[in-house]
């Protein structure tokens, strides 16, 4: 850890490739406020990296808060709560915002918001007893990919690893809620910071912020100053505003100067990368033992009335959480679930809000309409605006080959689908699609083995 | 509420066209043609029409009768036409430009599969064929703003067939170096002028749609090489910098996005690999210039410059050192 200048660290490693966005932070000033309680709740069996849950509950059943109504027997999965009290009034497959159907339990709320008789702070003094307890909370990652926390947290004691980092970067455009997190919960972070710490024996912890937020920089940094019973563990970073330094690859080796190899995990390289509001929930979990029943997300662009950080149940309509920021000001054009670069458009607003999604963004204008296609001219900014050193137009033409073999050489499972390259593109090639097809042919050529 | 549009990330995209990137080069390309209408009159005007209508006419019968969709949208021709005329002497004869246009724009690039599949620049492909093909009309030389005096234009040398008789001296009948920069001295349209090249350099770094790297390598090849052959004559050297088209080549022509390197490691080795060939051409060959011909060999090598320069993904340097670890 180098380049200590008054007791905030750079990065260690600056990322290559990676786009400057407009980072239209709108709602930044605005600090979370809870939603009215919906009436009905939709809670898919899927909201997360891994096994599908079972429902445990049936029609008719009374649920409270907190009430286990989805769990699997599998290692990576986590198990789902009821976010409202009432009745449950179906059972069976629902359309999420991906478009896909899945299973999923309907509850029709009593507006009590009862919590459920069984909470209680968990217990969580060794290790086990932890990961145990951050499984039962149904906690996933929440910046966007929904990996099932508690599997990251089961790593190989006799592995070691050394380095906890907390990603604070949030570069996805508009999203403003992990800087909530770092101003409004700034206690709950060092709080869970240094519980984690604790456990898992991490020696260095490292916050890294993007350093368009100095503010959320400074709060944190007084605080984990204030706080030095337990040595100077806990470092802040700054990094570079440029998408996807949040990406956890990135996000390694910015704070440790570690590559993550193709294939590995963070874990690999000694490190273990947590959101800050994952970090956050668990330091409140540990506390109240309420699990994950509710989520912030930012609720924001051209279309939406009144832009706002909103605190909503898991499973709420996309449509409730719009009517409560005033409604549309304009028709909307596209609606966004997660963040401009990464998320999922939405074929309508009837769609219940999943654990992982981080923001719901509408827009009027131009700006997410498509740019017209052109051949590519070999400019090279894909290749230049790839994190992972790809090129991405090669890789497009071993796609339309079905070149399996050309294709792993190439590095297409790398790929994370981060869009920098069909950003940069202006033949406005649907670079990101021709990754997504590489890495189905080659799933498909490895199962026909 | 209706019709949402889904489709798949990034739902947002830089405001970078193809279009807009092929008007900064014609923007960047103005200063070159103003100086070449000052110092050898309107028949520079004429001539760059000429090239770009052709270059435009050509691209559009031939995109039609290949039935392929139109691409006049994206201006790459107006582009090979307007590099292609500023390649050419002011004395040239317009059909001699008509050939030109017609190797560059059907030859080189549409039978490739046009904007992006060339394998040659095709400004550089045209020019070639026609130094081959008219190779005294594509060598005769007007003299700088002699039009202006209205006599009849009389011939000229260019500085780079005096430079080929250099013996430890500067010969005095060069123009002056000062003069060299501003473009008073013969030559091809376009090229003369390094003032106005340069500015058109500068501009398209700005802009962000050329890197430095290959005019760097290009020129600072060409510039290592000519002090070492001059034995430290940095006169000799300012002035082999300054003549032919190496500017015009090493920032306009060697720069295409097509017939270029996309790796920085790639275009140093393109840039350097220029840069020899130029010097060599110029300095033993018969041919007074070699910018054109240093271009086009290393366009031809870019796919094996590509292949020798490509990128690792992230993270392979050191699953390899593990893998060997667990060999030994």
């Amino acid at each position: 850890m180098s380049n200590n200048s008054g007791g905030i660290l750079h990065a260690v490693k600056r990322v290559r490739g990676g786009v400057f966005v407009d980072h239209n932070k709108l709602t930044k000033d605005l600090p979370v406020v809870r939603i009215t309680p919906p009436d009905k709740v939709v809670l898919p069996m899927l909201q997360h990296i891994g096994a599908p849950c079972t429902p445990t509950v049936k029609v008719g059943d009374t649920v409270s808060v907190g009430q286990v109504v989805g769990d699997s027997d599998k290692l990576v999965s986590a198990p789902i709560h009821a976010s409202v009290s009432g009745k449950v009034v179906s059972v069976g497959d629902v359309k999420v915002a991906s478009g896909k159907m899945l299973p999923a339990v309907t509850i029709e709320s009593d507006g009590e918001m009862r919590l459920f008789e069984g909470i209680e702070p968990p217990k969580a003094d060794t290790r086990e007893d932890f990961i145990k307890a951050v499984r039962a909370s149904g906690l996933v990652g929440l910046g966007g990919a929904g990996f099932p926390t508690h599997v990251k947290l089961a790593f190989d004691p006799s592995k070691n690893i050394d380095t906890l980092v907390v990603n604070a970067a949030e570069c996805e455009p508009y999203i403003t809620v992990d800087y909530r997190e770092c101003i409004d919960n700034s206690w709950d972070v060092i709080g869970g910071v240094y519980t984690l710490a604790e456990v898992f024996g991490f020696k260095n912890v490292v916050i890294a912020v993007e350093d368009n937020k100095p503010d959320a920089i400074k709060i944190l940094k007084n605080i984990a100053d204030k706080d030095n019973s337990r040595g100077d563990i806990v470092k802040l970073m700054t990094l570079k505003s440029k998408y996807p330094q949040g990406a956890e690859k990135m996000m390694v080796q910015s704070a440790t100067g570690r590559r993550v190899p193709p294939g590995k995990l963070p874990a690999d390289v000694g490190c273990v990368v947590m959101n800050i509001a994952s970090v956050a929930f668990i330091s409140r979990y540990l506390k109240t033992g309420k699990p994950l029943v509710s989520r912030s997300m930012t609720v924001s662009g051209s279309a939406v009335k009144e832009p706002k950080n909103v605190r909503v149940p898991i499973g709420i309509e996309a449509q409730d959480v719009i009517d409560f920021c005033g409604g549309f000001k304009k028709d909307p054009v596209k609606i966004i679930a997660g963040g401009p670069m990464m998320g999922t458009a939405l074929i309508d607003t009837h769609v219940p809000v999943l654990k992982s999604n981080n923001a719901l963004l509408a827009f009027a204008d131009g700006k997410v309409t498509n740019k017209r296609q052109s051949a590519c001219i070999h400019c090279g900014r894909c290749a230049e605006a790839c994190p992972m050193s790809l090129l991405p137009t090669e890789i497009e033409k071993l796609a339309l080959n079905k070149d399996a073999e050309g294709l792993v050489k190439a590095g297409v499972n790398v790929c994370m689908e981060c869009g920098s390259c069909a950003y940069s593109c202006p033949a406005a090639k649907p670079l990101v699609q021709y990754m997504r097809l590489g890495k189905e042919i080659v799933r498909e050529a490895g199962a026909k083995k | 509420m209706n019709k949402l549009t889904v489709s798949a990330s990034p739902h947002v995209r830089s405001s970078d066209t193809v279009t807009g990137i092929m008007l900064d080069v014609i923007i960047a390309l103005v200063p070159s043609l103003i100086a070449s209408i000052v110092l050898f009159g309107f028949r520079s005007l004429l001539i760059t029409a000429v090239c770009v209508g052709c270059c435009v006419l050509f691209e559009f019968l031939s995109r039609k009768i290949m039935k392929r969709d139109c691409t006049l949208r994206d201006l790459s021709a107006v582009v090979t036409g307007m590099l292609l005329a500023f390649n050419m002497p002011v004395s040239i004869p317009l059909w001699m430009c008509v050939v030109g246009c017609f190797f560059a724009i059907v030859v080189v690039k549409q039978f490739f599969g046009g904007i992006g599949q060339n394998f040659v620049n095709p400004a550089i492909g045209g020019r070639i064929v026609m130094l081959v093909s008219f190779s005294s009309a594509m060598t005769s030389w007007t003299e700088p703003l002699a039009w202006l005096s209205g006599v009849d234009a009389s011939t000229t040398a260019t500085p780079l067939s005096e430079l080929k008789n250099y013996s430890g001296e500067i010969s005095d009948t060069l123009p002056s170096l000062w003069d060299m920069f501003l473009g008073i001295r013969g030559g091809c349209i376009g090229e003369v002028c390094a003032a106005a090249i340069l500015i058109g350099g500068i501009y398209l770094i700005a802009r962000r749609v050329i890197k430095p790297t290959i005019p760097l390598c290009f020129i600072g090849t060409v510039a290592v090489i000519m002090l070492i052959a001059g034995k430290g004559d940095f006169e000799f050297m300012a002035y082999e910098l300054l003549s032919g088209g190496l500017l015009l080549g090493a920032i306009f022509m060697a720069t295409d996005y097509a017939t270029s390197p996309i790796t920085t490691k790639g275009k140093i080795i393109f840039g350097i690999g220029c840069g020899i060939i130029t010097s060599v051409i110029r300095l033993f060959a018969n041919l007074p210039e070699g910018v054109s011909y240093s271009i086009i060999l290393m366009n031809i090598l870019v796919p094996h410059i590509e292949a020798l320069t490509k990128p690792k993904p992230f993270g392979t340097e050191k699953e390899k050192k593990t893998k060997e670890e667990k060999a030994s």
